[in-house]
């Protein structure tokens, strides 16, 4: 059987349980519960976004230049440190590496955009330098046997190669971030984790709900906004999507 | 024009210094194909690379038309040589219309010119643009893969080629397709291009020159010819191996060593006819059987002339095979060996006959080189070793 009549097989009950599944929430109060804080949700949806764009856009603004600086010949040898480097970074749980930029820079705003900032820099410098290092010797011997200074063949031919490594990068670094926003209500950042923990705090399911719904929301639709850049922005010839 | 002036390279390995090139001196005139050829590590590569210096060299000079490379700006100097490689290179994330328009873009042409020299350089290795230029690089067979690899070289019109193995990973008969169609654009465009390659047959088809290398020195160079008929010593001897005279075979076209056929019959003709002109002009064993427009149809053998009565129509046979004249005696002989024939006829384009070629004559043709001095001395003019 081919692809779409399966999923079509599968439309009708998935279509049937959302159905029945809606009406056992309304049936139980919860939906109406949920949007008891509407106000808040909006608010604090806002709040979330605005982390995760300032944040998100920090780490790829520096992260790809990084990466990109990494990988260029004269500093391979420091490049290698500075890559296990990070890969102990990585190995730091991000609450952990908010505790350390409450403990430098205090609580608020400042504090949280810089933790989330740490902990999605890393996949996208460590998928920018592997994505570059990565292109085939022989197409940077033909790019710069061809007479391309190493701008232009940087440019032209090992970052739209090395593209699809890079957005895989990005697409991991922002659902960390998307996913670490709560925590920074920790430390006074606010954002959707402020109706989380306040809920927990409280036992009050509908409240907690209301923030992990939305927070999860969230991540698929930056998820699939990553995947639709990816989509557009990776040249045909090597997009494995768009074969 | 490309001039090698003592040129050097020296390595520094884990394993001690090694000179992978060792004080070559060479000279590639204007519009000939020249074969660097050796087995691996014996510095082939490494010569080539030094032309467009992707590898710096330790010392001594490359010059084009006369210009000495180092004193030139590296980037415009590469974009003014075509550059091949085996791996082909094409790049994946840009169509075959952007590969190809590479190097013009680069030097500032305009869009209109560029666009149409791809069209134009596409339709030369007889591939349809309307298809191909919209293409990437991933929707192509190896084969044509490195016809863009080719021509993308050739796209800004760069009077020195360098061609690292180019058709090395391409299947044998594709490979043959291939070279053919580059020694038509060769013929046409009269690149001055240098060509490394490990395959001696490939040497010999390609070549005007070859260039014999063994651990970092130019042992011989030569023509094909020469250097399958004067190894200089036993490596070369042993690289061209012991069919070398057949090789040589290659080389030969049918139009050299074609005897004219003077006397011939037609169909009309009485079997008398056929065997007074067979003694009158010498041939030993048959006389071919024309039609009015000169064309072929038979022969008739000295037995049957001999020994029967008729015409020649009735007691002819047929010809089992025939060839042209820009025929290679590989063919031929191969022909020959097939039909268990001693001579061939040779047609031209219409269809009419032209001559023979005989075992006779192709044997005499090969030794003639080996005998005459005159080979001697001029191949030892091209002949310079390393000191």
């Amino acid at each position: 059987m081919k692809g779409p009549e399966k999923s079509r097989l599968f439309q009708l009950p998935v279509l049937i349980g959302v159905f029945l599944l809606g009406v056992y929430l309304q049936r139980s109060g919860l939906i109406d519960g949920m949007l008891y804080y509407w106000e808040d949700i909006v608010y604090l949806t806002n709040q979330h976004i605005q982390l995760t764009i300032i944040s998100g856009s920090l780490a790829i603004a520096v992260g790809l230049p990084l990466g990109i600086v990494l990988s260029r010949p004269r500093f391979i040898k420091i490049s290698e440190w500075a890559m296990q480097g990070l890969n102990i970074g990585t190995t730091i749980p991000t609450l952990a590496i908010l505790a350390l930029s409450m403990s430098l820079l205090g609580i608020g705003f400042v504090p949280s955009v810089f933790g989330l900032f740490i902990a999605s820099l890393l996949p996208i410098v460590r998928n920018t330098y592997t994505g570059l290092l990565g292109i085939p010797a022989h197409l940077k011997e033909s790019a710069s046997g061809i007479g391309m200074s190493a701008g232009q063949m940087l440019l032209r031919v090992e970052i739209p190669n090395a593209a699809n490594v890079i957005f895989a990068g990005i697409r991991t670094a922002l659902a960390i971030n998307v996913g670490t926003v709560p925590l920074v209500f920790l430390i006074g950042g606010g954002g959707l984790g402020e109706l989380i923990f306040t809920g927990i705090d409280l036992f009050d399911t509908e409240m907690m709900l209301a923030g992990a719904l939305m927070t999860a929301l969230l991540a698929i639709t930056v998820d699939i906004l990553v995947a639709a850049c990816a989509f557009l922005m990776v040249p045909r010839g090597i997009n494995p999507s768009r074969a | 024009m490309i001039t090698l002036d003592n040129l050097t390279k020296i390595f520094d390995t884990d394993r001690g210094v090694v000179s992978a090139a060792d004080h070559i001196n060479m000279e590639v005139p204007q519009g000939e194909i020249c074969v660097l050829l050796g087995p691996s590590g014996c510095g082939k590569t490494t010569t080539l690379k030094m032309v467009n210096r992707i590898i710096t060299p330790t010392s001594g000079r490359v010059l084009i038309n006369g210009k000495d490379t180092s004193e030139q700006d590296t980037v415009s100097l590469r974009r003014s040589i075509g550059y091949v490689i085996q791996q082909i290179g094409l790049f994946p994330n840009m169509t075959i219309e952007e590969n190809i328009s590479i190097v013009p873009k680069l030097i500032g042409w305009d869009k209109s010119r560029y666009l149409k020299r791809a069209s134009e350089l596409l339709e030369m290795v007889a591939m349809d643009p309307a298809i191909f230029l919209k293409r990437y690089p991933n929707e192509l067979s190896g084969g044509q893969q490195q016809r863009i690899g080719v021509i993308r070289a050739l796209a800004a019109d760069p009077p020195v080629m360098l061609m690292d193995e180019p058709f090395g990973a391409i299947d044998p008969i594709n490979r043959e397709v291939i070279q053919d169609e580059f020694l038509k654009l060769h013929r046409e465009l009269k690149k001055t291009v240098m060509f490394v390659s490990h395959d001696i047959d490939e040497a010999v088809k390609m070549a005007d020159r070859i260039a014999i290398f063994k651990e970092g020195k130019l042992i011989q160079y030569d023509t094909p010819d020469d250097i399958l008929s004067h190894p200089i010593n036993d490596f070369v001897k042993g690289f061209v191996g012991r069919d070398r005279a057949l090789k040589r075979l290659q080389l030969v076209t049918v139009a050299e060593v074609l005897e004219t056929e003077s006397s011939v019959v037609t169909a009309e003709d009485s079997l008398a006819t056929a065997l007074q002109r067979m003694t009158d002009a010498g041939y030993e064993r048959a006389i071919i059987v024309v039609d009015g427009d000169g064309r072929p149809v038979g022969y008739v053998s000295r037995s049957v002339a001999t020994t029967t009565k008729g015409n020649c129509g009735q007691h002819s046979y047929n010809l089992r095979t025939l060839v042209r004249p820009e025929d290679d005696l590989r063919t031929v002989a191969s022909k020959m060996f097939t039909h268990d024939a001693t001579w061939l006829p040779c047609v031209s384009e219409h269809g009419k006959l032209m001559g023979v070629v005989t075992q006779r004559g192709i044997t005499h043709h090969l030794g003639a080189t080996y005998k005459s001095s005159r080979a001697k001395e001029q191949s030892l003019q091209h002949v310079r070793v390393a000191p």
